[in-house]
């Protein structure tokens, strides 16, 4: 009966692993992701090509290096699937290279060093330069790389000096040391991330050197063998941490990217250098692996326990019938032809498990049990006794579910899963988190998959990229509908989710140049409404950035927060209106805040002027000149003729007079101003004021008798009680004091 | 009709915890020995919140008041914990150059409270230290001074709200509102009076609108806003209730008073914490103060009868006795020995300066009767140069209850006072005009005249704000005509028992009833100003009743829960009245206010001659 069973499944299988090749003790296996969509007529020859890992965008540029001035070539970009996204001439210099950003941008470094920015749809974002002296000595050759710090570009100029730029975000040319002995460009070279550091490692023929910010050092992989002649090709795996060489005599030396330790090395017999090199290596693989590819060959190679020498996997295996592009992913390596496109990675170990013919793990017999339950045969129960029977139901079940998690195929996925859910009903206490979610995940990857929208995730590289990055870089690519679908369906608090992506896209909305300004705002309101977590200034800045002020002044309405729509105001030099909100806004913060702005901004008169009108301003620029800045209070009262507030102004200065004469002065002063407020009660009493002072001066000069700055009526009993009643008598008459006295 | 049970407060001290926890934290946020900073007018309030031993516990090694002088402290971190003004700031600044220019350098911190001003942080970028120093807010709003008060302690927010327009407190209030509001529930209805009020409320919407929403249960029911303007009569007037009575005379400073060596009849101050703790003072403090001694001296013998009852005790007895009663009947003794005296000092200053007849004389003014007898007592006041702030209460009610004083008078009086207390109070009259405390009659036709003239010649939204101003001009108090119809003043040929009062009137001795605890109890009455028309329109309108959007419906018990906010103070007697208006009506009044006020301090804000 075993036997039996053996034969049946092995059947079954054949058709998984038909296209699995061993290597070692791991297997390889090429998968078809997409037909291409895309016609290209000379296929992809004689074109720069950029495609971004994670199933990032294609960028061609037919025929970089012209062959007349007139004729132009074409810049086109694709979605992974081959779908075109836009084409367009390019209208600037010679491109030495293309690449991406982790944001899905395209970056076009050129011969004379500056770098071009176009967003996914063609459109020109932004430019920078690698440097002034890149102008006189070129470009030769450029790369683009990723590491935590985002997006980096390096090159290398005609006199042979390397710079590098380690975030495109935060521009910060860095021109490393001169690298002795080195002329023109070296035979290869990469760039590494290491300890925080980001490094060029260069050949220059048989020697390999390290160039950091400081200095370049010689260094020397273990190993390889002295004969083994230059150094060709070189690279990095995906995670910094392997490098494999490449040499003139078709040795290939891999190891780790610290040059410390060794792990390949095998001689391919052609002599020739390689298109492209590439590692192909999943996280917590069993063994790394190098794909090299030639004309018409693609190899790869790997580590093999049971012989000294690696083994090849025989040639012929991935014959390339086409001219291809390979793209390094996480966990694979994407072979882009001009048909189609397929990913080359080593077949899980979950999987091969699974699927392997023979294999007796207890996720493969708990498929079969299913696949005999489905059919309505007894066999199911022998399947299942057998597991329940090893006790291991409950890791056959976790065996399926990370299975369908890797395959590509909804078919395959779909049969796995359904043997999962079968195993769990005959557990008891079976938690179901995980099942979920990947059911869930499954569904999702299945979607952006999909040719028409053409994102061929693996399961391992969304649970890298996160979940958050997939809505982002559905949005890059307008694909709006499907983000906010994804983020209902996974139940994304609002916040993160429908109302990012409604933020996003109406930002992009207001790009739109053909419909009008009440049309956007219109539309914005409608879809946007009232979602918390969706800013209405972070659109209208948006808008206002395209120069849209209208617009952005109008979607600024629909703002409920004063304290974002202000400082925008501000922004776009609309001061009065911004005054209005922040004074309606109650919010004294924010008026004080632009009234600083409009001090800085007008001039003097029309910054009076603007704050007359406004009542609550005002006071509040008062009550700070009132602390700050004396004189300028003065300037207002002036400016608003209000004879009234100066004069009591004047009042308060003379009390901060020391000198008598300049105290008099000042109240003289009051006393116009009084006397134009008509406020002849007051002017009355201040000139009262002066002649006191005036006769407690002479007193105090003549009698010193300190009288200075007292009350009349102080004054008076003062003078009584020092018997000075002639004049105190004089006072009663001069002032008309009321005879209670 | 008196209900008895009076719903339980909310407990307040929750309040005091989440501002010490924040405290601590924010000083933790400086790690290491500090010194401390502290603005003068903080001390006391801090107090209450986190004793010399919490601060010391998290590293603050010294304390220094905010003195406007170079720093003389030695620590390498010195963190400020200030209320939002430039003159501080300022001053800081000073610190940090000084420091900058003799090469040391230290670590700064600004705490403001309860926030940080756009104006302050511009002061700091101005004179270059914005880099120097790290800010951050203590949002510390609201101190309880007892079981039912709470205040911001902000006595500035009176002079720079309605006399400089100045309206960036506002927000702060509608912070302490927002506190509130988000610690003990939903509020069922809100109502208000007052451009303040209203403007508070709107600063609060917004805030509940963009905080996180949490359903909780309702701990009160009401709210009521109102403006200090709204009634500047009633703070005017002379405090006879227990409570406000100190307060006139000793001055309470955040819940507690110092009393002399007069009071304590030793050589040595005591300050004493006055809340509902003591005993002795939480059954006198509403009290009107001729009920005061006969209670004191019953309580007296009560005490005496406890004591004597040692006589005839075995030792068991007097065991228990000792361990049980003795240290609170001694504790009793203590209090009641010290508010018989602070009862004597009364007495006797109020004796002396003819207490009597000057509250005769307010009776007459709030009733509009004899104003000449008034008006030449008040000019015997100034000439007698009795006090400089007494003169001034007295013409201000003048002014107020007579709608204004005749041109002769006004000129008359003001040039009396001038000459009487110097002449640098023209600032205060100028003050005192623009807040309508003391005007001068005008013929309300020339008013609206004017009002139309300029109407035409501006265009509509202008006019608006015209008339609007022009009604602030014409901020002419209505005391008359809101007096009869809301029957403030009761008749005085009834002769009022103060021992058995019968409405609000009593904590004026029956001759008045303030005229902000009545718009209260009429509109809790009414469930809204409907029927109050006549009233708001005298009151210069701004009056609004909303329902909270509180869905869940509150307790019964929360219902009768009323906050009651003054925006710009408060005095004691309205405190004591309102608590009368609770215990008749069955409701439980927790007062909000800005700051505790009374006369003197109303209007010390508005002298002109500070800085």
């Amino acid at each position: 009966m075993g036997r039996d069973r053996f034969r049946v499944q092995a059947l079954r299988m054949a058709f998984v692993t038909a296209s699995w090749n061993p290597l070692g003790e791991a297997f390889y296996r090429k998968l078809e992701l997409y037909e291409m969509s895309w016609s290209i007529r000379d296929g992809l020859r004689d074109s720069l090509v950029a495609a971004a890992p994670y199933g990032g965008p294609i960028a061609l540029l037919r025929e970089p290096l012209r062959h007349s001035p007139s004729s132009r070539p074409q810049l086109e970009i694709y979605s992974a699937s081959g779908i075109a996204i836009t084409s367009f001439p390019w209208k600037s210099g010679p491109v030495v290279h293309l690449g991406w950003s982790v944001s899905d941008e395209l970056l076009c470094v050129q011969e004379d060093g500056s770098v071009l920015i176009y967003d996914l749809f063609g459109s020109f974002k932004r430019h920078f330069s690698m440097g002034q002296e890149v102008v006189q000595s070129q470009v030769l050759e450029a790369k683009v790389f990723h590491s935590p710090y985002g997006t980096g570009i390096a090159i290398v100029t005609g006199s042979s000096r390397f710079t590098l730029a380690t975030n495109i975000e935060d521009l910060k040319l860095r021109r490393l040391p001169e690298v002795p002995g080195l002329q023109g460009k070296p035979a290869s070279w990469v760039v590494l991330t290491q300890d925080r550091q980001t490094k060029v490692l260069l050949s220059i023929g048989p020697e390999l050197y390290i160039l950091d910010n400081t200095s370049c050092t010689a260094v020397c992989p273990p190993g390889l063998s002295p004969h083994a002649g230059s150094i060709v090709h070189m690279s990095v795996s995906f995670s910094y941490k392997y490098l494999s060489l490449f040499t003139d005599s078709g040795h290939l030396w891999a190891g780790l990217s610290n040059l410390q330790e060794k792990l390949i090395e095998f001689d391919t017999k052609k002599t020739d250098r390689p298109k492209q090199m590439l590692w192909c290596r999943r996280p917590k693989s069993q063994q790394p692996s190098v794909v090299l590819m030639w004309e018409r060959l693609l190899l790869v190679v790997g580590e093999c326990n049971d012989t000294i020498h690696s083994t090849l996997t025989q040639n012929p295996i991935f014959p390339v019938v086409d001219v291809s592009f390979l793209v390094g992913e996480l966990d694979g390596v994407r072979i882009i032809n001009s048909t189609n496109q397929e990913l080359l990675q080593e077949v899980p170990l979950v999987c091969q498990d699974i699927f392997k013919i023979a294999s007796m793990a207890p996720g493969a017999l708990l498929l079969e049990a299913h696949r005999e339950y489905e059919k309505s045969s007894q066999k199911a129960d022998e399947y299942l006794r057998e597991i329940k029977e090893q006790n291991v139901l409950e890791k056959a079940v976790q065996q399926c579910v990370e299975a369908a998690a890797h395959e590509y195929d909804p078919a395959t996925q779909k049969s796995l899963m359904r043997a999962a859910s079968f195993g769990k009903c005959f557990l008891t206490d079976f938690c179901s988190d995980h099942f979920v979610s990947t059911c869930r995940e499954l569904r999702v990857l299945n979607a952006v998959r999909e040719s028409s929208v053409g994102m061929p995730l693996t399961h391992t590289q969304f649970k890298q990229m996160t979940l958050q990055v997939l809505i982002d870089r559905l949005l890059f690519r307008q694909f709006y509908p499907l983000a906010i679908e994804i983020c209902r369906y996974l139940k994304i608090p609002d916040y993160q989710g429908v109302n990012r992506v409604l933020k996003h896209w109406a930002s992009c909305k207001v790009q739109q140049k053909e419909l009008s300004d009440d049309a956007i705002a219109r539309a914005v309101c409608v879809k946007v409404g009232e979602s918390p977590g969706v800013s209405y200034s972070h659109i209208a800045a948006k808008a206002y950035e395209c120069g849209r002020t209208e617009l952005a002044i109008k979607l600024l309405d629909f703002e409920p927060r004063s304290g974002e729509q202000v400082p925008l105001l501000l922004k776009m030099k609309r001061s009065h209106l911004a005054l209005n909100k922040a004074v309606e806004s109650g919010d004294t913060d924010l008026v004080y805040m632009v009234v600083t702005h409009l001090k800085n901004e007008m001039n003097r008169g029309d910054f009076f002027m603007t704050l007359r009108n406004q009542p609550v301003a005002l006071s509040l620029y008062r009550q700070f000149c009132k602390l700050q800045e004396q004189e300028t209070l003065k300037d207002l009262y002036n400016q608003d003729d209000n004879h009234q507030e100066l004069a009591n102004y004047y009042v308060t200065v003379s009390y901060r007079e020391k000198r008598l004469e300049s105290r008099l002065s000042q109240l003289q002063n009051a006393v116009d101003e009084y006397n134009k407020a008509k406020n002849d009660f007051a002017a009355k009493a201040t000139e009262e004021e002066m002649r006191l002072l005036r006769f407690q001066r002479k007193l105090d000069d003549e009698k010193g008798a300190g009288l200075l700055g007292l009350s009349l009526q102080v004054t008076m009993e003062t003078l009584l009680s020092l018997g000075l009643h002639k004049q105190a008598e004089q006072l009663y008459r001069d002032f008309k004091v009321p005879d209670k006295r | 009709m008196a209900r008895r049970d009076t719903p339980e407060l909310p407990d307040f001290s929750l309040l005091k915890r989440l501002a010490r926890d924040q405290l601590v934290y924010l000083l933790e946020q400086l790690p290491g020995k500090k010194d401390l900073f502290i603005e003068s007018d903080l001390m006391s309030p801090l107090d209450r919140i986190a004793n010399v031993s919490t601060l010391k516990q998290h590293d603050v090694v010294k304390l220094y008041k905010v003195e406007y002088k170079p720093t003389v402290s030695l620590s390498d971190q010195l963190c400020f914990l200030i209320r939002p003004r430039i003159q501080t700031v300022k001053w800081i600044c000073d610190v940090v150059n000084a420091d900058k220019a003799a090469g040391r350098f230290r670590r700064y911190k600004i705490i403001f409270t309860p926030q940080r001003f756009f104006a302050c942080e511009a002061v700091l970028e101005e004179q270059g230290v914005f880099g120097d120093v790290t800010t951050d807010e203590w949002a510390f709003y609201l101190l309880p001074l007892d079981d039912d008060i709470l205040s911001m302690e902000l006595p500035e927010f009176f002079h720079d709200n309605f006399l400089a327009g100045d309206q960036r407190w506002l927000r702060t209030v509608g912070g302490a509102l927002h506190l509130l509001h988000s610690v003990y529930g939903p509020f069922s209805k809100l109502y208000g009076i007052g451009s303040c009020s209203k403007m508070t409320y709107e600063s609060w919407r917004e805030q509940v609108e963009q905080g996180e929403k949490q359903v909780r249960p309702a701990e009160i029911g009401s709210v009521f806003l109102i403006d200090r303007d709204v009634d500047f009569v009633t703070p005017l007037c002379s405090q006879v209730v227990y409570e406000g009575l100190l307060d006139d005379i000793f001055r309470i400073k955040c819940g507690c008073v110092e009393f002399g060596p007069d009071v304590t009849s030793s050589d040595k101050s005591v300050k004493v914490m006055l809340n509902s703790q003591d005993k002795v003072f939480n059954e006198i403090r509403n009290e009107h103060f001729s009920n005061v001694f006969g209670f004191l001296s019953q309580k007296a013998r009560n005490l005496q009868t406890a004591y004597d009852r040692r006589q005839g005790m075995d030792i068991k007895q007097m065991k228990t006795f000792v361990s049980e009663e003795l240290k609170g009947l001694k504790q009793e003794h203590r209090l009641l020995s010290l508010h018989i005296g602070a009862s004597e000092s009364i007495m006797k200053k109020k004796t002396k300066q003819d207490f009597q007849e000057l509250l005769q004389k307010e009776h007459c003014l709030l009733e509009g009767f004899e104003i000449r007898e008034s008006i030449s007592f008040i000019e015997e006041h100034i000439s007698r140069q009795i006090s400089m702030i007494e003169s001034l209460r007295m013409l201000c009610l003048l002014s107020i209850t007579e709608n204004g004083l005749l041109p002769k008078d006004y000129r008359s009086l003001k040039t009396q006072y001038l000459q009487s207390y110097g002449f640098d109070h023209l600032l205060t009259f100028s003050n005192l005009r623009q807040l309508g405390l003391l005007m001068e009659q005008q013929g309300a036709e020339t008013l609206t005249a004017m009002e139309s003239k300029v109407g035409k010649l501006v265009n509509d939204k202008t006019a608006g704000k015209i008339t609007d101003a022009f009604s602030s001009l014409a901020k002419r108090s209505h005391f008359r005509a809101l007096s009869r119809k809301l029957n403030l003043v009761p008749k005085s040929d009834e002769e009022y028992d103060l021992r058995v009062p019968k409405d609000m009137a009593y904590i004026f001795s029956g001759a008045y009833v303030p005229l902000s605890c009545k718009l209260i109890e009429q509109v809790l009455e009414r469930d809204g100003w409907v029927g109050l028309e006549e009233v708001t329109r005298l009151l210069n309108g701004h009056e609004f009743a909303v329902t909270g959007g509180s869905r869940a419906e509150a307790s019964s018990d929360a219902q009768r829960l009323v906050l009651v906010m003054f925006l710009g103070g408060c005095t004691f007697s309205e405190i004591s009245a309102l608590r009368f208006l609770g215990r008749a009506k069955g409701y439980k009044f927790i007062v909000v206010t800005t700051a505790v006020t009374n006369s003197s301090r109303l209007l010390e804000a508005l002298l002109g001659n500070r800085v």
